[in-house]
């Protein structure tokens, strides 16, 4: 992996807390045994449904691209586990794990890969056009550094709106690259809109590591914008939870940005079609499965704590394969929108005829 | 009935709908503590105060992007691009996220922005800040596009704008702030995609849009005078809905159709509008259908010589004899 | 990689071409600009020229046969190349010649085409009418053949202008008769024909709404006289002696025309025009006579048969009914006319009562010679009798006209060496 600067020394960064205390931070020490098994399924889950949608993929089930998230569940799980009523996601296309974290049921999901009608997205958006509104998840967006302006617009709505919450904006290292991403950070700094933008920083931006593509560090940028940053492990999703909890808070609370930057690693290619020996080795791979893998060092950590136990353990791994094998089954028996359906969901005046105020054609041949 | 510029009717717009609806906000470059740029939003912000009427930093695709995810939540934004030329930096936002978001939501999300500003050459200010991106705009399904070329078309289609569910891209023209019309005080709406008859004719119809309708309505006037030749002008007023139907039944009136844009010619609003005609009103048609656009070249500075860019009541006469060969 | 020729557009509703004979054969030499073959459109026969240099090694539609626009018709290649296959297996099938349909319905050769709008002009590929799709369908409309329409639009387009010009212009023009042919017959066992419709060819659909417009608007009346046709007969007898080693044989008909326009010249009244608010008369007898064709009919001019010897007129008569014949007339040889005449005589049709051809006011009905007996110099002998019928617009031509011009016909018919002088 590439090195990244360390944590945590500039004047506006927040201290996370030493190695092994994080059980103890407030926001994991609240955690219920049943809360903490939960943090654990759904890691699972994503994990597992992903590799279902990777078989699909092969069998040539799903079209365009598969960025799959496998190796970074803690980082969504973590973060959205924190989601209070009236706070919101939004992401880039290595979406899957934040919707399910989300709480998005999974066999929409899959259906949305196979490109079927019963698809979250009716089957238009695909791999990286995940959304629930009904969640507060915004999605699932194609173009790098392309939301972040929409994640400052979420917490703008939210504040204009008088509530009390904070929007997750995510993106991956290669974003803090992208103007937008300035510019989202300059106008959430300058109108005290709380958000806080988390940069998943699995070292490589599609095959580019982070030395290769950014200077100097990369959560460090926000304090250029006056924004507090912070940086935490990716693997552990105790820390990830201490960490997001205090800039979640502190968003909340006083509307005031910031910038996370949580250090995770991807297993597998950028998509799935992507070649994965170009710019890193299998060694290295290997190395993170071995010491860092999120799922196996939180089944550790509560095997330890007397949470999970080996039967448990593979009950929900089975429970969690079932599902997946449940989502292929669902999505494979599931029809294709009709030719009919194209037209749909472009205009809200055009699906809501008896509604519409416009006259003439909104759509042309 | 009061007259009062089409600066004027925008601004009434605005404030009678930022009255009406508090998820209304204006944002912008330079539109509350400097009064617009154009002065479009004077005094907006001693009545509406700093809430509703926001001074955005010169950060084109970071406040657009976040009025479009402002929108998302039910914020009413309506934004102001100083100039549209400046889409260009905001581009991913507008027509990415703006107008794909729906569709990629399958449905779930709407996008209620208003994005307004003027759109137009002719003020010298060189190519950079003189594009037309109507065209461009209305490639896009899933967002409408709206050109008014007078006082009463762009309060009256502003407001629709503001209350429509979708993206509306409000193209204004700084040569026409200045323009004044009737405008009646009580409150009226006018629907998107209706275009609007300018004037009545029977031997041409010239299909246009924006400040063009002006030089149309003059080119006519002498064309009348001089040359005998009876013009019908259609106002498209809005892009994308598109009034075909107005169109082509002005075009089975006349049988002759010149279209005039300040559009480059290349894949333009002209060009779409060419081939509807065509297709739906082939055998109306006693000769090809003509258009006058922007000569296709960038915008030169040369002031005089801009004005010869452009399309302006000399050109149109001379391509309305063209047509009517 | 041959160049396969295919059946070209060759007028603006052609959608079926029949190639009448090929020009060259297979394994012939082709250059560029050489025709290779006839190619019968609706109205008009026209040599299908060659844009490419090499050799026409394969024929696909046998002389005779129909074929589809497009559909291909030869391959032009490098000498003995083979062509295996149609390179666009979706092109229209070429329809075999009717002559090699064994089922005894008579196929008649036009069941399955459209007769253009266009008839003698023969724009080639190249020379496609130039007309503005608002002023082709106005023209479809009011029965303007637009071919006959000069435009002046932009590079000569017929604008919507024209046609309206035209279409008034129409109304003192020519371009159709009023008598109708027979068929032949064909002796057969089954059906009469393949029960089908046929759309309306642009010609059946101006013969019918001209006609009817004729007979249902004009004040039609009819006289009729017979005459005795012996000495015409005689006369002609002796005149075909005379001509034969010249190669020319005058027909009864060539008399006729020659007569009926020396009888203008006698009762000119009948050689005019109802106007609406005026009649007009004209200065020259331009006679039209009617030529059955395929599909229709169409009425070739004699200009100025006043002033032409009957040798003229029937050299002239025999051209146009060629011509017409293989649709080529141009459209200055089938209008203009002012008085028509209609032969159905040599079908042994003994009398018949035509329709009058607007703007003219008058047409002439000839019926065949028949032998009866007739009363001469008190004696009842064998003769030869003709009848004539004249139908005549009760507008322009009184009862007492119409009569005294069939007078001057019979006239001049009994003793026809009036005609040579």
């Amino acid at each position: 992996m590439s090195k990244k600067p360390t944590a945590n020394t500039e004047k506006k960064a927040t201290p996370a807390a030493a190695v092994n205390d994080f059980a103890k931070a407030p926001i994991n020490a609240r955690l219920t045994k049943e809360g903490k098994i939960e943090l654990h399924r759904k890691m699972v889950r994503i994990r597992r449904f992903e590799e279902r949608s990777l078989r699909a993929y092969q069998a040539k089930k799903i079209g365009g691209f598969l960025h799959l998230y496998i190796g970074q569940e803690a980082v969504a799980v973590g973060c959205c586990s924190l989601m209070g009523a009236n706070d919101h996601v939004i992401t880039a296309y290595r979406d899957h794990g934040h919707a399910i974290a989300v709480g998005m049921e999974t066999k929409p999901l899959m259906a949305e890969l196979y490109g079927k009608s019963t698809g979250c997205s009716k089957g238009k958006g695909g791999s990286m056009h995940y959304f629930d509104p009904s969640r507060n998840f915004w999605g699932g967006h194609g173009i790098v550094g392309g939301q972040i302006p929409l994640g400052v617009g979420l917490a703008y709505g939210v504040k204009y709106k008088g509530l009390k919450g904070a929007a997750m904006a995510f993106m991956g290292d290669g974003a803090v690259n992208q103007g937008a991403v300035h510019e989202a950070y300059n106008l959430a700094s300058l109108w005290n809109l709380p958000v806080v933008f988390v940069i998943e920083n699995n070292g490589y931006s599609m095959g580019t590591s982070q030395a290769r593509s950014s200077a100097g560090a990369l959560a460090q940028r926000a304090a250029g914008y006056d924004m507090e940053w912070g940086q935490c492990n990716g693997h552990d999703v105790y820390e990830v939870r201490a960490m997001m909890d205090v800039f979640l808070t502190r968003a909340r609370e006083t509307n005031r940005p910031s910038t996370v930057e949580i250090d995770t690693y991807r297993y597998r290619g950028h998509s799935v079609a992507d070649p994965d020996n170009t710019y890193r080795s299998k060694q290295e791979i290997e190395e993170y499965r071995r010491t860092k893998d999120p799922i196996q060092v939180f089944q550790e950590r509560l095997l330890a704590e007397g949470v999970l136990d080996e039967s448990l353990i593979e009950k929900i791994d089975n429970e969690a394969r079932t599902e997946a094998e449940l989502t292929a089954e669902f999505a494979e028996a599931s029809p294709f929108p009709t030719p009919d359906d194209i037209q749909k969901d472009v205009y809200w005046e055009s699906d809501h005829p008896a509604e519409r105020k416009s006259e003439g054609r909104l759509f042309f041949d | 009935m009061p007259v009062i510029t089409y600066r004027e009717a925008v601004r009434h717009a605005l404030a009678e709908e930022l009255e009406r609806d508090t998820n209304v906000v204006v944002m912008g470059e330079e539109v509350a503590q400097f009064n617009g740029a154009y002065k479009v939003t004077e005094g907006l912000l001693a009545r509406f105060g700093p809430d509703r009427i926001v001074d955005t930093p010169i950060s084109e695709a970071g406040f657009i992007g976040m009025g479009i995810g402002a929108s998302m939540l039910g914020v009413r934004p309506v934004m102001e691009l100083m100039f549209w030329s400046f889409y260009s930096v905001a581009f991913d936002q507008i027509l990415n996220n703006a107008a794909n978001v729906r569709y990629m939501s399958g449905g779930q999300i709407n996008c209620p922005i208003v994005i307004r500003g003027p759109a137009n050459g002719g003020t010298n200010v060189g190519a950079t800040h003189s594009h037309t991106p109507e065209n461009v705009l209305a490639n896009h399904p899933g967002v409408k596009v709206v050109v008014p070329a007078t006082a009463y078309d762009a309060k009256g289609l502003l407001k629709s704008a503001i209350r429509d569910n979708d993206p509306v891209f409000f193209l204004e023209n700084t040569m026409l702030y200045g323009e004044k019309g009737e405008v009646p005080t009580e409150e009226y709406l006018i629907p998107l995609g209706k275009a609007d008859v300018k004037r009545v004719g029977k031997d041409l119809t010239i299909v246009t849009y924006g400040r063009c309708v002006l030089h149309s309505l003059a080119a006519a006037a002498v064309l009348e005078k001089e040359h005998n030749i009876s013009v019908e002008v259609v106002d498209l007023r809005s892009i994308r809905p598109l009034d075909i139907d107005t169109v082509l039944a002005s075009v089975g009136k006349t049988h002759r159709v010149l279209i005039v844009e300040e559009q480059k010619p290349f894949a333009s609003v002209g060009s779409q509008l060419a081939y509807m005609i065509q297709r739906e009103a082939f055998d109306e048609l006693d000769g090809p259908i003509h258009r006058l656009a922007t000569v296709d070249a960038p915008a030169i500075y040369s002031p005089p010589v801009e004005a010869e860019q452009l399309p302006n009541p000399q050109r149109v006469i001379k391509a309305a004899l063209a047509a009517m060969a | 990689m041959a160049n396969i020729i295919e059946m070209p557009k060759l007028s603006d509703t052609m959608t079926v071409g029949t190639l009448v004979k090929w020009l060259k054969q297979e394994g012939d030499p082709v250059k560029s600009g050489d025709m290779l073959a006839e190619v019968e459109t609706d109205k008009a026969t026209m040599e299908l020229e060659s844009f490419f240099d090499g050799t026409l090694v394969k024929i696909f539609a046998p002389g005779g046969s129909q074929v589809a626009l497009g559909a291909p018709l030869c391959a032009i290649g490098k000498p003995g190349e083979v062509i295996t296959a149609l390179p666009n297996p979706t092109a229209p099938s070429v329809s075999t010649p009717p002559v090699t349909v064994s089922a005894p319905a008579p196929v008649a050769p036009t069941a399955v085409s459209s007769l253009p709008a266009v008839a003698a002009p023969t724009p080639g590929p190249a020379g496609r009418l130039k007309i503005s799709p608002l002023a082709r369908k106005l023209a479809t409309e009011k029965g303007v053949n637009p071919a006959h329409v000069s435009g002046t639009g932009p590079g000569g387009r017929i604008v919507r202008a024209d046609i309206l010009a035209a279409g008034t212009a129409a109304k003192t023009a020519n371009p159709a008769t009023s008598t109708s042919i027979g068929t032949s017959t064909v002796l057969a066992k089954g059906p009469i024909q393949d029960e089908r419709t046929v759309t309306v060819s642009n010609m059946r659909g101006a013969i019918a709404r001209r006609l009817l417009e004729s007979k249902t608007q004009l004040p039609h009346f009819y006289v009729e006289i017979e005459i005795d046709a012996n000495p015409l007969l005689t006369l002609r007898e002796q005149l075909n002696a005379g001509l034969e080693k010249e190669g020319v044989k005058l027909s009864v008909n060539d008399f006729v025309l020659k007569a009926s326009a020396e009888a203008l010249r006698r009762v000119p009244q009948v050689n005019g025009s109802w106007e609406g608010s005026q009649i007009r008369y004209f200065s020259a007898a331009h006679i039209a006579f009617a030529v059955a064709i395929e599909d229709g009919l169409i009425t070739p001019v004699i200009r100025d048969a006043h002033l032409k010897s009957i040798f003229a007129i029937s050299t002239e008569a025999k051209a146009l009914g060629k011509r017409a014949k293989e649709k080529k007339l141009g459209p200055a040889e089938f209008t203009g006319g002012t008085f028509c005449v209609s032969n159905l005589g040599m079908m042994g049709i003994p009398r018949f009562s035509a329709i009058i051809n607007p703007p003219n006011a008058a047409i002439l009905a000839v019926g065949t010679t028949v032998q009866k007996p007739v009363v001469k110099n008190d004696a009842i002998v064998i003769g030869q009798t003709m009848t004539l019928t004249l139908s005549c617009d009760h507008r322009v031509v009184d009862g007492a006209v119409g009569a005294q011009y069939l007078g001057a016909l019979k006239q001049l018919l009994e003793a026809p060496a009036l005609l040579l002088v």
